[in-house]
């Protein structure tokens, strides 16, 4: 002990391998590959859902069509064929199960390995969760506590087939079909997802909670995610993500919508770990995402995101200030290692009066890995005294990584307050020093002060879940944390 | 014929009229064929994303003045920094005005680029520097073409020079929508100091745009310091590409006091090629009316050891737009680096924007890299105490600005120019305060 410095972190590190990759044989119903209005028409037709639902999907389909992959973020990788990706994948055994004892004992072992026994979390955590194992539901706890508090939380499809009217209502009411590339795919072949609706006044006793993983070899992802929170209503959500280890870039494209209502609170909190492709630079999954959160009146969205994984991420949650006095906010880490590149960060739109903002984003890089914030504040000239701050960290390790920062401010009342400020910097060696000094190894001090540096983030995810990202953060920092 | 037609075919009758031999030949071609090949910026093009060019490209602009225009001295006598004594560079419309200038020979070269470029003696300082750093880009390529008139300046070794430099360019406006291509280049050897005011400056209400070009290189411990007033009226366009290139331990500081114009853009790139160099960047920003000013910075840390240090504000009234975009990019080697980053600005109308863009790109670990932006407005207490204390409102707003900016102000080394400055804040402002700050 003692003798662990930056150089020996930085090795570790290196030579960490993904723990969480492993490949769980269930059968598999799968699409054959490539995209056309026949695969979009057979999606719908394999979920049963409605005609106007098909017709969405079309429509998305042809906009998508006429669009170009985007090319400005700052991350360079080899455009997926789309026409080589099955665009649905579903477990086969698909009955539901009313208890754990009945589910696939194959899959049970899985969400073990993970370390999220749902008997563990039904007890300890109260947490309900609602499974997507490659795009379907297979679980789906608590679901009668919820609804005996007139809560709706379901998967996508049948949020279809039993909600139409909020589905057609909101879904495509934040991220449009024809909002980006990856919105207008996912929008067309989205296979599942997860539906939460919290009614007037109704604060939702636990933390709603999903896990996606990618399963299937060369099936992409797509799950859309809607979060309807009615006037004065209260939901944290959790969103989790692992996937097995696979050699050829996986793609993830998914959506999710968040709408807060008056005076409503929605809290999201993403933990990512994809498979963050080898130590060199092979495999690992691409994820371009698009979320985005609309507050009405009195309203505040949260984003909290601890990014660990995939090779490639693209990703920007954001928030739409559209009501007068409403709240977004954005809490950010996101590690790369390796041959990582993660081009994320956070539009805020200040619409409504009084409005504010605060972004926090932590950028942590180790070997070979790229990682960049980037971000947008804009006040519109009707949205008086709206007030944002924005604070961006890097911390570089080695010298084969990079940091980059590309805020973007654009301000157009007089009104607006607006700070940003932004530091990269290294673990300095005073700060090593000064922890020797008193008595605590370099091990432990690089421990404390990555901790430190990414605190402000990690305070912000529920306690249920605290837990569980620690452990995912392990996984690329481990030897420092803790 | 669009513009960009027109400007191609001008530069084979230019080039006919030119001599073929001059050492830049090939270099004027080159830098044609970039410029039809990427054309004007438009707005699609990530540095431009703020500023379009459209509205003054409308006009069908020509190169070159038709017939030689003159000024007196007592109409422009209020632009020079008459109260002290000065080396001048003086242009009107583009054409070299021996009758306003005072350049020097003895020991260093104050004179103009179309005598180095024509001359022998200057041949291998041209081989060696010009066009050497300024990039590719296509306004830059469009003024390298036409470049046949502007400043040189080359100071040798170990020499101070002992007053400052001022560029000045004048247009008449006698004749319509000018497009001009002053093109400067400034060598200062190895620790040689000075200092350089340059301002561009039209005398009636005719529209021009200048595309200015500037290359200066800081040899090891040189000091350079340059001032950039662009006070201009309403009707003319500015942009200005300057390219410094720094060598081991010299300093160069740019300072840009933009208050007039109609439209600026103020590309400004350093290149830290040797350790333990210093880059200063400030720039004050005072827009009313419709003006739109964008100052577009980059610093490039190549060398470890360095430094680099940017500060600008802006105060936007009316229906002006701000733009600061501000990139830092710091390459692998570049360690134990300090660079500080920070863009303040005040909305003082409504209908004023600004949009704020400061970028870091990191590829070293050892560094301290920051950068701030704020936007905000007067404190209404201090503005409250000081009416409290029978301070007008307009004045004690006027005295907040002034703090506001003098930071900056602060670091003007020539006191005379300081004080001209001064004066233009508080015309700029619309106040006169019996103090000097």
């Amino acid at each position: 002990m003692g003798k662990f410095t930056e150089d020996d972190l930085k090795k570790e590190l290196e030579t960490k391998e993904y723990e969480y990759g492993f490949y769980t044989d269930i059968e598999s119903d799968t699409f054959p590959v490539g995209l056309n209005e026949e695969i979009v028409r057979a999606i719908s037709l394999k979920k049963e859902e409605p005609e106007w639902m098909t017709d969405w999907r079309l429509e998305a389909f042809r906009a998508w069509q006429q669009m170009e992959e985007p090319e400005w973020a700052n991350v360079t990788y080899k455009k997926p064929d789309f026409q080589n990706i099955s665009y649905y994948s579903a477990p086969n055994k698909k009955a539901k199960y009313d208890s754990l004892d009945e589910v696939d004992p194959e899959l049970l072992e899985t969400f073990n390995k993970l370390g999220i026994s749902l008997d563990e979390q039904k007890k300890l955590a109260g947490v309900a969760v609602d499974i997507v194992m490659d795009s379907v539901s297979v679980a789906t706890t608590f679901k009668s506590t919820l609804a005996k508090k007139g809560i709706i939380f379901c998967s996508i499809s049948e949020a279809i087939k039993e909600h139409p009217e909020l589905v057609k209502k909101y879904m495509g009411s934040v991220v449009p079909q024809k909002d980006n590339f990856y919105a207008a795919l996912n929008s067309a072949v989205f296979s599942d997802g997860s539906f939460c609706y919290i009614p007037k006044g109704v604060r939702c006793p636990m933390e709603l909670s999903t896990y996606f993983r990618i399963n299937q070899a060369g099936t992409g992802q797509f799950e859309r995610t809607l979060v309807i929170a009615d006037e004065g209503s209260y939901v944290s959500y959790l969103e989790g993500c692992t996937a097995p280890m696979r050699d050829e870039n996986q793609l993830h494209a998914a959506v999710v919508e968040l709408i807060a209502l008056d005076d409503a609170e929605i809290k999201y909190s993403t933990v990512q770990n994809w498979y963050p492709g080898g130590k060199d630079g092979k495999g690992g999954v691409f994820n371009f995402v698009t979320k985005r959160g609309i507050c009405e009146k009195n309203a505040k969205i949260s984003w909290t995101q601890v990014e660990t994984g995939s090779a490639v991420t693209w990703k920007y949650p954001s928030c739409v200030l559209k009501g007068d006095n409403s709240i977004g906010e954005f809490y950010s880490i996101a590690v790369t290692n390796n041959y990582q590149q993660a081009d994320t960060g956070t539009k805020m739109i200040h619409l409504g009066k009084n409005t504010r903002s605060t972004i926090i984003s932590k950028g942590i890089s180790a070997g070979k890995s790229q990682n960049s914030y980037r971000g947008l504040v804009k006040v519109s000239p009707r949205a008086e005294n709206a007030r944002n701050f924005s604070q961006c960290d890097s911390l570089l390790m080695g010298n084969n990584c990079g940091a980059h920062t590309f805020p973007y401010i654009e301000a157009s009342n007089k009104t607006a307050k607006i700070e940003h400020e932004a530091t990269t910097s290294k673990i300095g060696e005073d700060q090593i020093f000064y922890c020797n000094q008193r008595g605590i190894d370099t091990e432990k001090a690089i421990a404390l002060i990555v901790n430190g540096f990414s605190k402000e983030v990690l305070n912000k995810l529920p306690m249920e879940f605290a837990v569980e990202a620690q452990k995912l953060l392990e996984i690329s920092l481990e030897g420092s944390v803790g | 014929m669009s513009l960009k037609d027109k400007f191609i075919s001008s530069f084979l009758a230019f080039e006919d009229y030119l001599d073929d031999d001059s050492p830049i030949h090939d270099l004027r071609n080159k830098a044609i064929n970039n410029f039809e090949l990427k054309g004007f910026p438009s707005k699609k093009e990530e540095a431009w994303k703020y500023t379009s060019l459209k509205s003054l490209l409308k006009a069908d602009l020509s190169l070159f003045p038709k017939q030689e225009n003159g000024v007196d001295f007592k109409e422009v006598k209020k632009y020079f920094l008459h109260d002290i004594d000065t080396y001048k560079i003086v242009f009107v419309d583009g054409v070299y005005s021996s009758f306003l200038s005072s350049t020097t020979h003895e020991g260093m070269d104050v004179c103009l680029l179309s005598a180095a470029l024509s001359k022998d003696k200057y041949k291998s300082v041209v081989e060696t520097y010009f066009n050497k750093i300024a990039k590719e880009e296509s306004m830059t390529s469009l003024n390298t073409a036409f470049a046949k008139e502007g400043a040189y300046i080359f100071i040798p070794k170990h020499k101070e020079v002992e007053k400052p430099v001022e560029i000045l360019n004048f247009y008449t406006g006698s004749e319509v929508s000018l497009m001009l291509q002053p093109r400067n280049l400034i060598v200062v050897g190895e620790n040689a100091h000075i200092q350089i005011i340059e301002r561009h400056q039209s005398l009636s209400e005719n529209a021009v745009l200048t595309n200015s070009v500037t290359e200066i290189f800081a040899e090891q411990r040189a000091m350079v310091d340059y001032y950039k007033i662009q006070n201009d009226l309403p009707e003319a366009s500015l942009i200005d590409n300057t390219y410094i290139k720094q060598e081991r331990d010299s300093v160069c500081s740019i300072h840009t006091f933009s208050f007039g114009g109609k439209l600026t853009r103020n590309n400004l790139n350093f290149y830290q090629y040797g350790e333990h160099c210093n880059s200063i960047l400030k720039g004050i920003t005072i827009l009313e009316g419709k003006q739109h000013v964008d100052h577009n910075t980059l610093v490039h840390h190549i060398a470890p050891n360095c430094e680099s240090h940017q500060d600008y504000k802006g105060i936007y009234d009316e229906n002006s737009i701000g733009v600061f975009n501000g990139k830092i990019l710091v390459e692998k080697d570049a360690q134990k680096l300090n660079a500080f980053q920070q863009n303040n600005n005040i909305l003082i109308s409504d209908k004023a924007t600004i949009n704020s863009k400061p970028q870091l790109e990191i590829f070293a670990d050892d560094v301290r890299c920051s950068h701030g932006c704020t936007i905000g407005q007067l404190d209404d207490e201090a503005l409250f105490y000081l009416r409290s204390r029978g301070i007008g409102q307009k004045e004690a707003q006027a005295l907040l600005m002034y703090a506001f900016a003098n930071n900056v102000l602060e670091s003007v080394k020539i006191p005379e120019l300081k004080k001209r400055i001064n004066k233009l804040i508080a015309r700029k402002i619309g106040v006169s305060l019996g103090f000097d700050l």
